[in-house]
């Protein structure tokens, strides 16, 4: 049991049992986010998770909380549990970058959705996380501001494009933090960091005042270190949005019911398909070694395994690096120095404008703009983003056909545990292979989750388990997420993030 | 200017070569709110004033499409006898520009919202011509650049001001099939045109079609081929290569800058030289064009579907519905109005050219013979319009005033005269028209013992009147009106002055 007067063992908690703790009167939201604050102050000098730490805000936040409380006034579920927001998020009050140089000291008018969800579930905001710069990578090595390290070995990268809110839940610097997923971005992170990431349904939670990356691939979601957790900060970014158009006007699903269901009932006619593509060559073996524990834990709470083919998403890769760039490159224009943001000023407008994003963009960034001009010209277009959206409905019938043999498919999340930094920075075509069994479900628009399922034997380093479940069934994700989720935290003895070496405390 | 710096008059111009053109018309949607955000949609605020996250593209910021700019659309995609598409896209235009608040537009490329139409336009001696619609597309406005310093223009200006109030405002861009066989009634087709889609969206109420504050603007494509040899089929000629004139905002402009046009290019191809494919400026101080941008500089737009927007799907039953509203065709309605009317061809002609139409039969609905109403609108508020250099419907008198005036005159409360100065107390903001009868005293004098007294009172310092009017000279009584009117200011019924005179003469009226 968590003694919640001492600091250290705080941060170690869940957000739920964060969430009990105040109901309970045995910790005040001030205490929690000074005690994570002061772990941030802590350890992220070598982590470098956040890029803003907002920490006079959410004291006040949670002085509010704490007040509100003490009058018996009735408060969200998560009330006064800190969390963190990755910096595509605009956020009124703190800088907003997505991590690039080109939006550096950008104070943004206006609250995303998501944020003004937090804002209303009187969550302190900690500070916004690290990435990739504008979500193009899987390593945050693409940060305008430098690379997210692994708290596992801070010589690894975090995943990314969300390392910043992958490595601040397992370095212990918040409970929650919110991430998205446009290849893999929520998922391949938290696979690294043995971590919990969702990618809810496409359009289950409003992109308004998310930095678009491409913007029919993005999707906010939930990261945590528990399935559960995952859920009920997922139930509390969704639904929808009159600001977005592509929002999903249905009711957010049960996923904390779901999650519930799931640890206390089992698996008992679930049935579960691996996708046969979707590992083999190319996976490291301790992370193929941990998915066949996994499935071993699945059938044992009573699922029935059955293994499923789709053999379009061979194609997957190769449309996403077509439609990502594409609409990346038309989403990126409006950083023109005109408005906001940097501004390298020449004789002329054109000149100016080549100036600043000249500066402002990494190399990265400037590579997905050009792919993305050129399919999109003229004499390409049918040749390139045409037929990757005819790929894309391809694999949208693979995904219909599988589930027709199952309720969910799982896989490993990244091929791979996490590579050492400057590995692969100057190899984008390996860089993008660790996306390989995330991608399809952005292309399909199908709910993805990806809990720990371990670390491999011959590294020690986490490996990621995924499952996906059709549009709509967030919820199936939470309810087998869970029980595995209980099953594998019993073989260890504790969440996988506990078993991470301790990190240097800074004096 | 290249080596034919001589113009070819028009009418040589389409006696060489057969025209083709093509106009392009972007109407500017009066919907409360612009085209993807809540902001309003007004005109002559404070610059920068009507923006917010979506119109000023902020980062993270997403369009959502206005239901009533899709209605105006669909409505005036009927009028012009389109089909409407099941589902349309919106698409991204791809181009840098300041004004651009994203950098990109968002429009409709390869499925408009209408398509496939064909508008009647009636020519001003009566002749109908059928001009095919390719189709009618939403988008949005861009903002407005104003270049600060040097002649106004981009070039030589120190710096640029942006004013993104009409970004985003909603527009719907009209484009026509190539109009061939119009000979030398070319520039006149291409102006009714323009004035036919001006009338068709007032009538709609989705535009108030003002050419000259931009909310209707057409860009002219022109091109010129050779005259087919006797016998031979002028549609088997390929085209000419052709030029655009763009953001012409007068119905005068589109006449006179195809004049310009065609005798510039027939210059060129009777001395020999290519016409360049290039988009043009027209210039209304100079009734000229100069070039702009040329095709080998033409922009790759890179269109795609917006993938940040659903695809408008309109219901059958609710296009049905909206085909119910539509309004009666601007051409026929004028052939029934001057009908029930009785108006002559040229009295209909001027009081359309005046914008005088709505105002006439507002007029009439609230009681006015179409005749006195015409009078009023053509006559007295023409002239007061003009000198105070504002149209008719800007002036500060409503139908229904002119509709209660003329009741006064007819009524013989107030006669001509005293309308006018009763007309001028509208104008000044004094009420309606009885109040400014009551309030000015206005009234005709029409009780008889005033009138006879203020005769008498005449007569007796010229007695001598009413001998001459005894010995036949009738006209001798003007004398003694004039006199009469002048004693009363004007307020006397002249033609009741007249009689009482006579009687007193002994003579009959
Ligand atoms: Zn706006």
């Amino acid at each position: 049991m968590t003694d919640w007067t001492d600091p250290t063992q705080v941060t170690r908690a869940s957000a739920l049992e964060m969430a009990d703790a105040m109901r309970a009167g045995t910790v005040t939201s001030v205490e929690l986010v000074q005690a994570h604050l002061d772990r941030i102050a802590a350890v992220d000098g070598p982590v470098h998770a956040f890029l803003y730490v907002n920490a006079e805000e959410a004291l006040a936040t949670a002085a509010a909380v704490d007040a509100d409380r003490a009058t018996g006034a009735a408060l969200p579920l998560l009330a006064g549990v800190p969390i963190a927001i990755k910096d595509v998020l605009v956020t009124k009050g703190m800088p907003t970058t997505a991590g690039s140089r080109i939006l550096e000291g950008w104070l943004p008018p206006y609250d995303a959705t998501v944020t003004a969800k937090v804002r209303a579930a009187r969550m302190p905001i900690l500070g916004k996380t690290n990435m990739d710069e504008f979500a193009m990578g899987s390593s945050t090595e693409h940060s305008g501001y430098g690379p997210t390290h692994n708290p596992w070995d801070l010589e690894r990268i975090p995943g990314g494009s969300g390392g910043g809110s992958s490595a601040s839940l397992a370095a212990w610097e918040t409970p929650l933090a919110i991430g998205s997923d446009t290849g893999g971005s929520i998922r391949q992170p938290a696979a690294v960091t043995g971590t919990v990431g969702v990618k809810p349904t496409y359009g289950g939670v409003s992109r308004y005042g998310a930095i678009a990356l491409a913007s029919s691939l993005d999707q906010l979601g939930p990261c945590a270190r528990t399935v559960a957790d995952t859920a009920a900060l997922h139930e509390v970014m969704g639904g929808h949005d009159v600001m977005d158009a592509t929002s999903l006007d249905e009711p957010v699903p049960s996923c904390l019911e779901a999650a519930r269901d799931g640890a206390a009932n089992g698996l008992a006619g679930v049935r579960i398909g691996v996708v046969k593509e979707l590992g083999g060559e190319g996976y490291q073996d301790g992370v193929k070694q941990r998915f066949e524990e996994g499935l071993d834990h699945l059938r044992a709470l009573g699922a029935e395994i059955v293994e499923v083919s789709c053999p379009s998403f061979k194609y997957a890769l190769a449309a996403y690096y077509l439609i990502l760039p594409s609409e990346a490159s038309s989403n990126l224009a409006k950083f023109d120095s005109v408005r906001f943001g940097l501004r390298v000023e020449r004789d002329t407008i054109e000149k100016t404008m080549g100036a600043t994003r000249a500066e402002g963009f990494g190399d990265e960034v400037k590579r997905r703009i050009i792919l993305g001009t050129y399919a999109l010209s003229a004499g390409y277009y049918d040749a390139y983003y045409g037929s990757a959206q005819k790929v894309r409905t391809l694999i949208q019938r693979d995904f219909a056909a599988a589930f027709e043999q199952a309720d969910v498919l799982v896989s490993p999340t990244a091929p791979t545990t996490p590579f050492k930094i400057g590995e692969r920075i100057d190899d984008p075509l390996a860089m993008y292979l660790n996306d390989v069994a995330t991608i399809p479900a952005n292309l399909a628009g199908i709910p993805g989750m990806s809990l720990p399922a371990g670390v491999a034997p011959e590294d020690g380093l986490p490996v990621g388990f995924q499952i996906l479940a059709p549009a709509h069934e967030d919820a199936r994700l939470y309810r087998i997420g869970a029980a595995l989720e209980k099953a594998l935290v019993a073989q260890w003895g504790g969440p996988l993030a506990s078993l991470a070496p301790e990190l240097e405390v800074a004096p | 200017m290249t080596a034919a710096t001589h113009l070819v008059g028009y009418d040589d111009a389409m006696k060489a070569f057969d025209p083709v053109f093509g106009i392009e018309v972007h109407v500017e949607l009066n919907t409360k709110t612009k085209m993807f955000c809540g902001c309003e949609n007004t005109f002559g605020n404070e610059p920068n004033t009507q923006v917010c996250p979506v119109c000023l593209g902020l980062p993270g910021s997403m369009p959502v499409t206005n239901e009533k700019a899709v209605e105006s659309a669909i409505r005036l995609g009927l009028a012009l006898g389109c089909s409407i598409r099941e589902s349309s896209r919106f698409a991204r235009k791809n181009y840098f520009y300041p004004d651009l608040a994203k950098d990109y537009q968002i429009s409709q490329y390869d499925e408009p919202t209408s398509y496939e139409g064909e508008l009647e336009v009636v020519l001003d001696d009566g002749t109908v011509v059928m001009i095919g619609i390719e189709r009618a597309h939403m988008e949005e406005d861009a903002g407005k650049n104003t270049h600060v310093g040097g002649t106004g223009g981009i070039q030589g200006a120190s710096h640029s001001l942006v004013d993104y109030n009409r970004g985003g405002v909603p527009l719907v861009e009209i484009v026509t099939k190539p109009i061939e066989g119009m000979g030398e009634r070319t520039a006149e087709v291409a102006r009714a045109y323009v004035a036919t889609i001006r009338d068709i969206v007032r009538a709609l109420g989705i535009s108030d079609g003002r050419m000259e504050q931009g909310r209707l603007r057409a860009d002219v494509n022109l091109s010129l081929r050779p005259k087919a040899a006797d016998g031979e089929d002028q549609s088997a000629v390929p085209f000419g290569k052709r030029s655009e004139t763009k953001n012409i905002n007068s119905l005068r402009a589109v006449e006179r800058s195809i004049h310009y046009e065609a005798g510039r290019q027939a210059a060129l191809l009777l001395a020999g030289q290519p016409v360049v494919q290039e988009t043009r400026h027209w210039h209304e101080d100079t009734s000229s064009t100069t070039p702009g941008r040329s095709k080998e500089e033409a922009e790759e737009y890179r269109y795609f579907p917006e993938p940040d927007l659903l695809p408008v799907e309109p219901s059958r039953e609710w296009i049905e519905e909206l085909r119910a509203t539509l309004p009666e065709h601007p051409a026929k309605m004028r052939a029934r109005l001057r009908e029930e009317w009785g108006f002559s061809d040229l009295e209909m002609r001027d009081a359309v050219a005046a914008d005088a139409l709505t105002l006439i039969a507002d007029t009439v609905a609230a009681g006015a013979a179409p005749q006195a109403a015409r009078k009023w609108w053509m006559g007295e508020l023409a002239r007061t319009a003009n000198e105070q250099d504002v149209t008719l419907p800007e002036l500060p008198v409503t139908p229904a005033h002119i509709a209660e005036l003329q009741r006064l005159v007819d009524e013989g409360k107030i006669n001509d005269k005293l309308a006018r100065q009763a007309l001028e107390g509208v104008l000044a903001g004094e009420g309606s028209p009885a109040e400014v009868v009551a309030s000015r005293g206005l009234e005709v004098v029409s009780d008889d013992s005033a009138l006879e007294a203020a005769v008498d009172d005449a007569l007796a310092s010229q007695p001598e009147v009413l001998d001459k009017i005894r010995e036949g000279k009738v006209q001798a009584a003007g004398a003694i009106v004039g006199a009469v009117m002048k004693a009363t200011r004007g307020q006397a019924d002249a033609g009741r002055v007249r009689e009482i005179i006579l009687a007193r003469a002994g003579v009959e009226g």
